[in-house]
Order: C-alpha cells, then sequence, then structure tokens
C-alpha cells in the first residue's frame, strides 16, 4: 500500500511542475506592462521603479526561477494591489471554498447516487424516466442562472435565507451556493450511478449469486453496490475539478469570499501574483484529492492495488 | 424507442437554436443595442415587449435572439477547434507511438489536471475580453477527451488487416491516417463534440457573466444575466429569459449528444452515462 501511495505521489510531480511552468509562462508574456495599468500617472521613472519594486526588471528566466525558489517556501508572492503577500490571501479563502465544495458534493453524492440506483433497479419505468429527466436538466443548466433563480425565491419571494454573502458561515448561508454548485454533479452522479447498477447487474458473479439463492437485496447490497462504488468514486474525484472551476462563477454570484472569487476579482484586477497562487493552489487540491481517489480505491477494490 | 425521442428532441432543439441566430434580424423587433428608449424602461413582458424591457428599454426578445449568434458561434467554431486539436493530437500519438505518444499523453495529463473554466480564465485574462479571445480560450481548454479517445482509436486500429493493407499498398502516413483511420473513429468524436458544444455554451455564459466574455453592449446571454443580477428584484424577467435560451440549446445538443451516442457508438449503449 505504502509503495503504491509513494509511486502515485511520485507520478504527480512532473505534472505539478509543468503546471507551475504554465502558469508562469502564460502570465510573463501578459501585453502591456502591469506596473502602468496601475497608476495614471504615466512617467516612465515612476514605472520603472515600480517595476523594480515588484521584481519585473529582471529577464524572464530570472524571475522563473525567483518565483520557483519562492513556491518551495510556500512564498506565492506580494499581490500587486493590496501589497498583501498572495499565500495570506489565499489561506483566508481557503476555507469558505472548502465549505462550499464539500458542502456541493455531499448534496449532490446524497441525491445523484440514490437517485441513480432507484432508477436502475427498474430501468424504463416512471422513476427512471423521471429521474433522467432531472439529470439531463441539471447538466444542461447555466449555474449561475439557477443560482439567480434559487436567489429570487428563496431569498427574495419567500424570505427563508439570506441572499447572498457568508455571514457567520453557517448552514443558511451555505445552502444556495451548495445547492446551485451541486446541482449539476448530482446530475452526473445518477447518471453514472445508473449507467453502473445497469451494467453490473448483468455481469456473472451477479448472475451467479442469485443462482445459488442469495436473495436479491444480499445481491444488491454485496455485488451491486459495491462494485458500483468503485465507479462512482472515480466521477466523484473527476468531478472535484469540474466543481472547483464552477465554483468560481457560484462564488462571485453570492458573493462568496472564497478562492474562486479571489481569482475572478484577481484577473478582471491584473494582479498576476494572485492569480497564479490562485490557480496554482486549486490545482494542487485537485491532484491532491485524485491522489487521495486512486488510495481509496485501492482500499475499495483490491485488484487495482495490484495491478 | 425512447432513444429516437433524445435524437428527435435534441435535434430539434438545436436546430431551432441555429435557425434563430441565423434569422437574428428577421425574427427580431427592434436592434438590440441601438433601440434604447428610457420611456420604456424595465417593462414587464406583454403583447408589445414578449420578454419585456431592461433598464434601458432596449427590448429583450430582440437581445435573446441576437445573443443566440454569439452564444452558438463560441459553442460551434471552440469545440471544432477542439475536435481539431484533440484528434490531430490523438491519432498521430496512437498512429506513431514512441516519444511522441508520451509527448501527447504528458500533455493531456496536464490539460486534466487543470480545470478546463479556470484555465480558460487564465488565458481570458492574458487576451483580454472579446469574442476572440473567447474562442481561443475555450477552444484550447477542452481536447483532452476527444485526444484520448482518438488515441485509443487509432492504437486498436492500426494493427486491423485494412490498415496493414493500405500500408502494403504504399499509402503515406498522413493518407492512412486521414482515409483509414479517422473515418472509423468518428463516431465517438462527433457524440464528444456534440456535447462538447453544450458545455461550451455554457463556459461562454459564465465568462461573460463574469464580465471576461463578449464586451458590452452587443448581447450575449451570459452578460444579459450579468446584468440581471442587479436588478433581480425589480425585473426578474431580465434573468429569465437569458438563461432559458442557455438552458434550451444546451438540453438540445445534451440530448442530440446522447442520441447520437446511441446510433455511432453502439459499445458504449450499455453504459450510457
Amino acid at each position: 500500500m505504502l509503495s503504491f501511495l509513494f509511486r502515485r505521489l511520485l507520478q504527480t510531480i512532473p505534472t505539478v511542475l509543468a503546471v507551475v511552468l504554465l502558469v508562469f509562462v502564460l502570465f510573463s508574456v501578459v501585453p502591456g506592462s502591469i506596473a502602468s495599468s496601475m497608476s495614471d500617472d504615466a512617467d516612465p521613472q515612476v514605472e520603472l521603479r515600480m517595476k523594480k519594486q515588484l521584481g519585473l526588471d529582471d529577464p524572464v528566466y530570472v524571475r522563473f526561477g525567483k518565483y520557483i525558489a519562492k513556491l518551495t517556501t510556500g512564498d506565492f508572492g506580494t499581490s500587486f494591489r493590496t501589497r498583501e503577500p498572495v499565500t495570506s490571501m489565499i489561506a483566508k479563502r481557503a476555507w469558505p471554498t472548502l465549505q462550499l465544495i464539500f458542502a456541493a458534493m455531499a448534496f449532490a453524492i446524497a441525491i445523484g447516487v440514490p437517485l441513480g440506483f432507484i432508477a436502475a433497479l427498474k430501468p424504463g419505468g416512471i422513476v427512471d424516466t423521471l429521474a433522467m429527466v432531472v439529470a439531463v436538466s441539471g447538466l444542461s443548466i447555466a449555474k449561475f442562472w439557477l443560482g439567480l433563480v434559487l436567489m429570487y425565491l428563496f431569498a427574495l419571494k419567500l424570505g427563508w435565507l439570506p441572499s447572498f454573502g457568508y455571514g457567520d458561515g453557517g448552514l443558511k448561508y451555505l445552502l444556495l451556493p451548495a445547492v446551485t454548485l451541486g446541482v449539476s454533479p448530482m446530475a452526473l452522479f445518477a447518471r453514472t450511478t445508473r449507467a453502473a447498477v445497469l451494467e453490473i447487474m448483468t455481469a456473472d458473479f451477479v448472475r451467479t449469486a442469485r443462482s445459488k439463492g442469495m436473495s436479491e437485496a444480499r445481491v444488491v447490497k454485496w455485488h451491486v453496490m459495491r462494485n458500483a462504488l468503485v465507479i462512482i468514486l472515480t466521477t466523484v474525484g473527476l468531478q472535484f475539478g469540474g466543481l472547483m472551476g464552477q465554483a468560481v462563477v457560484v462564488e462571485k454570484l453570492f458573493s462568496w469570499p472564497g478562492i474562486g472569487s479571489l481569482l475572478v476579482d484577481s484577473v478582471l484586477q491584473r494582479d498576476i501574483p494572485a492569480v497564479q497562487g490562485s490557480i496554482l493552489v486549486v490545482v494542487l487540491a485537485f491532484l491532491a484529492i485524485n491522489l487521495l481517489i486512486d488510495v481509496l480505491y485501492g482500499v475499495i477494490d483490491p485488484r487495482i492495488r495490484y495491478a | 424507442m425512447k432513444l429516437r425521442a433524445n435524437l428527435v428532441i435534441g435535434g430539434v432543439l438545436f436546430a431551432l437554436a441555429v435557425l434563430v441566430g441565423l434569422l437574428a434580424p428577421w425574427l427580431a423587433h427592434t436592434d438590440p443595442v441601438l433601440d434604447a428608449n428610457l420611456m420604456n424602461a424595465e417593462e414587464p413582458p406583454s403583447w408589445t415587449w414578449w420578454f419585456g424591457t431592461d433598464d434601458q428599454g432596449r427590448d429583450i426578445y430582440s437581445r435573446v435572439v441576437y445573443g443566440a449568434r454569439v452564444s452558438l458561434t463560441v459553442g460551434i467554431v471552440s469545440q471544432l477547434i477542439n475536435s481539431v486539436i484533440g484528434v490531430a493530437l490523438g491519432l498521430s500519438a496512437g498512429y506513431f507511438g514512441g516519444w511522441w505518444d508520451d509527448v501527447v499523453n504528458a500533455l493531456t495529463n496536464l490539460m486534466l489536471a487543470i480545470p478546463s473554466l479556470i484555465f480558460a480564465l487564465a488565458i481570458m485574462a492574458v487576451l483580454g475580453p472579446g469574442l476572440t479571445s473567447l474562442l481561443i480560450a475555450l477552444g484550447l481548454t477542452n481536447w483532452s477527451f476527444t485526444c484520448r479517445i482518438a488515441r485509443a482509436s487509432a492504437l486498436s486500429l492500426r494493427s486491423q488487416g485494412y490498415v496493414q493493407a493500405a500500408t502494403v499498398l504504399g499509402y503515406g502516413e498522413l493518407r492512412i491516417m486521414v482515409t483509414q483511420l479517422l473515418p472509423n473513429m468518428l463516431g465517438p468524436i462527433v457524440v464528444i463534440g456534440t456535447l462538447g458544444m453544450g458545455s461550451a455554451v455554457l463556459s461562454e455564459a459564465a465568462l461573460s457573466f463574469l464580465g471576461l466574455g463578449v464586451r458590452p453592449p452587443f448581447p450575449s446571454w451570459g452578460s444579459m444575466l450579468s446584468d440581471a443580477r442587479e436588478q433581480i428584484t425589480t425585473a426578474p424577467w431580465l434573468s429569465i429569459f437569458p438563461g432559458l435560451a442557455i438552458f434550451l440549446t444546451v438540453l438540445g445538443l445534451n440530448l442530440l449528444g446522447d442520441g447520437l451516442r446511441d446510433i455511432l457508438d453502439p459499445q458504449s449503449r450499455s453504459r450510457r452515462t
């Protein structure tokens, strides 16, 4: 198990390095001077001084070297706008984002997986058809539109929930953003679960289990569920990345103080260190979750561990 | 029979969206940008103003109709770019193997490691808002699935008898790839492409909503929703219609993709997800 974990960890390193390089290259070619966009004062001397202050007067490879050196110590640089260390800006916003993503994921799993399961038990039935209509709609809806509609209904019309903001970070504030973010993974889980269960139901080992007289409930519990779990887990893992991307929109819509809204604000204000830092953190988190999912596979399905 | 329903409903919805975009100048009642009249500001939907008007008195119906052009152009063109990149990389990687395959694999893994909307956002940050930037940002960030499928197909197809026969006949490598391999992998590629168009329409809307898409005042469904957010209490109809337009278009593309998958990619029929 440990060697498996170690091997997977080693495989992640080149990807991390490539992402760091990509993020750096992308933003070291930003057209126009950042310093000049910062102040209306077009005095070239001021610009030069600002560039020096921000370390932008070095050649690109020197800047990259410095950047890597700083990264290894967990230093993402200093924000162009707020002059605050990017690391602490991100640290402040990590918890709200994690809260949002895990709440959305919990909603998606809690609704999507049982929905797909029930649908697959009677394929073609009313429940199945309805579940699939819900699923395909959930995948087709624009998240921020759904968010707007929910906001209108539950916050403005009914007044049950706050319309936006983080407040005390309680469930009341979390509910609308989490449901908004969770709808499309919910739809995907319903479809994946249904497909996985349908496929496993026709597998030889299920037929064998039935033919030796095992009750249907036990067949489903012991054979179908466990095997479907691996497929569902893969989908869950893959969705985390997508969710982090989508969280950007949802955070912005609900004024949720997470990494996503930091990223958007930084992009709009061309605050390059903050953009680079937020993207790197999101990608690292995504890779870490995928690693975790891979390890979980090994626990659920021993065949994978030995492969 | 249910499978056909996917295809028909999806096809009709998508065709309708394309028609609306193409016929926008004839369908629209007013100019989507110029015909602003503060006397008509924030009129609710009525016989005169089918979808109501916005805070500048512009006809929402006309803006939704014109907005189809931006959304569909971005959806179709950016997905075409993705498909071409994905097929070119995947097909050549699977066919040639060796170091090129390793390079393509590494690139694909890198793309899969970055959430595509975040990547597109980063590219938009560099290029600045606008239609061309949108096409580039969304066209470069969603080819990894196509690439994987093309590579896997090329790997399994290259040892087929007819491909070996073509080699013996002295076909060049490019010709083999284009005439022998490509037609045999087109099914799944078309399916991914159709579904990809749907997600490109959603991404365009998301980026426009974040203020990084098409510049105002020209309407896109995403930017209309972005404006509508401020007036959700006073004029909820501003949000309803552009959102519905996005929903119906993407729903059409998703159903069409599912339907096509059932026909073109029968192997995956049982494991439809």
